[in-house]
């Protein structure tokens, strides 16, 4: 049973007297109990509501809890202003490239007279990340909410929500509360007497990752295969969907915009640190001892704080060996490196593995990124070789083929890796899988190239003479198909 | 594209899952459903090629070759536009799938959490044989009763809870190999 559906079970257990109880009791915030208690460093915004106790995705919920609030303050604003609030914010997307979710509007020509479209990305399928699933299943209006106040800001009179189809539960979620918006009128025709026309469509994607690239996604919105789009020309905020302009934006970016707009941009500002602001949501998964999702303001806590405090530190009797830092694309970290930073005076500074500080810039000094926020801890029962081979099997499958690059390159790197696990592989192998992964990065029409080159890189760059110990000289005379058995009769000593 | 062509060129087969699905037939609910779904999308109706798609393997369990033409002629497109999708698509089935259709997360987290132990416990406890199954053509395996089907997923998006799985529309969190039988007791 999903997330929501259990909160809803748990919800009917309880007798009618504590629900009216608890219906008053949770209308004051300091009072809010959850299932799971959030950790003290943890700074709860977008995942107010999710887990907590009594609450459920429905509309009179989210209204008793102040919803739909911050919609009618932005519809006293102009849409100029509500962009200039997001550009204050510093609010930086949160699907995986961290870029400035208000310079990504302005990006819309100004002389521009077709039809402007804004698309949330619910398309989550990143590795490691998990985020999207709850606010979908658990806190539809918020996203339903932020993206009317985004539509309002960009112009947009009509909006689609692409959902992934493994989340065939929160289409339904969602679906519904579209309609309960509908009927209050904070969506459809004139919305709360505005004067403003808004329309919002859920659209469910078929189990395809590269769905998740912008363009890919607008591809497939537009009935196709989802071969990326090339940019130049092709930026959606000018030739978007349908060749007309569209503001593609995250899940939690666009909850985001709500909480924008109620603090104001500037008091947001001074949530997280400096270019790196706001919360955001941490999923950790893998070797820890309390894996799950932590909601923090960004930059304020370290790789220590994240790992011992609040996942409670490695399974018993093990040690952390490694984190993907960033959901799966993002190049891996061992635990026991020290970075060369520089200072914004251009000293440099070494900075521990331990110390490195959860946000966007400080990730990127140390080679990797933040990514989605799907944080994967390895321990030292894993074998290198068997994670590499896990994921190149992933972006072999994932690869849309529109690029040679990347359609041969990702399935070559995952039939490498195969020989690594088998034990058959040969130490070249190492080097051919490193030379592959180079000739993919930078040479495809969209970042699925990077996505599957990079983790392949960092692992080879960090761990060669753990993959070395896996290969074998003699394996150098296996024949890898039936074409090189015939050659190598050519071979055999007469 | 002409209709045996079309048959031609889809990979449908018969599976013991078969007799779990009828047969496509159009109805005046299917048109109906359909007519709804194309009516979000103002500018062009091809967009509405998924959630058509949707609807038809929903119901039907499959995307048949028959599906495909009523598909291609409700948003006025060639047949061959609706088929590229469907083979493209790792969420759309060519062929039936068992009544009860499991997905297990092949991913890393939940990978390290046990799901590859998990697909060999599932495929023990129903009979199914995944030997002729490959990734990218033939990715669903179905038992031989046709109760069950099994198929890798990559990424179900839940990675704090590994390992996960989905049946049918039901998702399943924390399903270590050993709650296998529980898990297939359910359905």
């Amino acid at each position: 049973m999903d997330a929501s559906a259990r909160q809803n079970v748990k919800f009917q257990k309880i007798g009618f007297a504590k629900r009216a109880f608890l219906a008053i009791v949770l209308q004051t915030p300091s009072m809010i109990t959850y299932t799971k208690q959030p950790h003290p460093k943890e700074y709860r915004l977008i995942f107010k509501n999710v887990d907590r106790e009594g609450w459920d995705p429905s509309i009179d919920c989210y209204m008793r809890d102040g919803g739909y609030e911050d919609l009618k303050k932005a519809f006293s604003m102009q849409p100029k202003e509500i962009t200039e609030e997001v550009k204050k914010s510093g609010l930086r997307g949160r699907g995986g490239a961290g870029f400035p979710t208000g310079m990504k509007w302005t990006f819309i020509p100004p002389n521009n007279t077709k039809p402007v479209y804004l698309i949330c990305n619910g398309d989550e399928s990143e590795p490691g990340t998990f985020k999207d699933r709850y606010i979908l299943h658990q806190d539809p209006h918020q996203l339903v909410e932020g993206m009317v106040i985004s539509c309002f800001a960009v112009g947009a009179h009509t909006a689609y929500i692409y959902i992934r189809e493994e989340f065939p539960e929160a289409a339904l979620i969602v679906e519904r509360a579209i309609e309960e918006a509908r009927a209050k009128n904070f969506l459809g025709t004139n919305v709360l007497g505005s004067g403003f026309d808004v329309e919002i469509y859920v659209h469910r994607g078929a189990g395809a990752y590269i769905c998740g690239e912008e363009t890919g996604l607008i591809e497939s919105l537009e009935g196709k295969r989802p071969y990326p789009r090339i940019k130049p020309p092709y930026f959606p905020a000018a030739l978007g969907l349908y060749m007309c302009p569209t503001i593609v934006n995250n899940v939690e970016s666009l909850c985001h915009v709500k909480h924008i707009i109620r603090m104001g941009g500037d008091e947001y500002a001074k949530l997280g640190v400096a270019r790196n602001t706001g919360t955001r949501i941490l999923c950790v998964s893998g070797d820890v001892k309390n894996p799950g999702y932590f909601e923090v303001e960004v930059g304020k806590i370290t790789m220590r704080e994240l790992l011992y405090d609040m996942c409670g530190g490695p399974k018993d009797g093990r040690e952390f060996k490694a984190v993907i830092p960033g959901g799966s694309s993002s190049k891996i970290l061992k635990c026991e490196e020290k970075f060369k930073l520089k200072n914004p005076d251009g000293s440099e500074r070494e900075l521990d593995f331990w110390d490195i500080q959860m946000d966007f810039d400080t990730l990127a000094a140390c080679g990797s990124m933040a990514g989605s926020g799907g944080v994967i801890v390895l321990d030292d029962t894993r074998k290198m070789s068997w994670v590499l081979n896990n994921l190149n099997a992933f972006y072999a499958h994932e690869s849309c083929g529109q690029c040679t690059p990347c359609r041969e390159g990702s399935t070559w790197m995952k039939k490498i890796s195969d020989r690594l696990v088998e034990g058959t592989a040969s130490p070249s192998d190492i080097d051919t899988l490193e030379s592959v992964a180079y000739q993919i990065d930078g040479r495809t029409i969209c970042a699925f190239g990077e996505a599957s080159s990079w983790p392949v890189e960092a692992i080879i760059a960090k761990f060669r003479d753990e993959l070395l110990a896996d290969t074998k000289q003699e394996n150098a005379t296996i024949p890898h198909n039936p074409e090189e058995e015939a050659q190598r009769r050519f071979l055999q000593p007469v | 594209m002409s209709h045996s062509t079309l048959e031609e060129t889809i990979a449908s087969h018969e599976t013991p899952g078969s007799q779990f699905y009828p047969r496509f037939v159009i109805t005046p609910e299917l048109e109906a459903e359909a007519n709804d779904r194309i009516s979000h999308y103002t500018v062009n109706k091809r967009s509405a090629t998924l959630p058509l798609l949707h609807i038809v393997q929903h119901k039907f369990g499959y995307i048949s070759a028959p599906s495909i033409e009523w598909v291609a002629a409700k948003l006025e497109i060639e047949p061959i536009k609706v088929l590229e999708v469907v083979t493209f698509y790792p969420g759309f089935r060519q062929s039936a799938p068992g009544k009860f259709h499991i997905r297990v997360c092949r991913t890393l987290s939940c990978a390290m959490g046990g799901s590859y132990e998990l697909m060999e416990r599932l495929c023990e406890l129903t009979g199914i044989d995944r030997s002729a199954s490959d990734s990218h053509h033939h990715p669903v395996s179905v038992s031989p009763c046709g109760k069950f089907s099994v198929e890798y997923a990559e990424c179900l998006a839940s990675c704090g809870s590994a390992p996960v799985c989905m049946v049918n529309d039901d998702f399943h969190e924390c399903i270590a190999p050993e709650k296998a039988e529980e898990l297939l007791a359910k359905y």
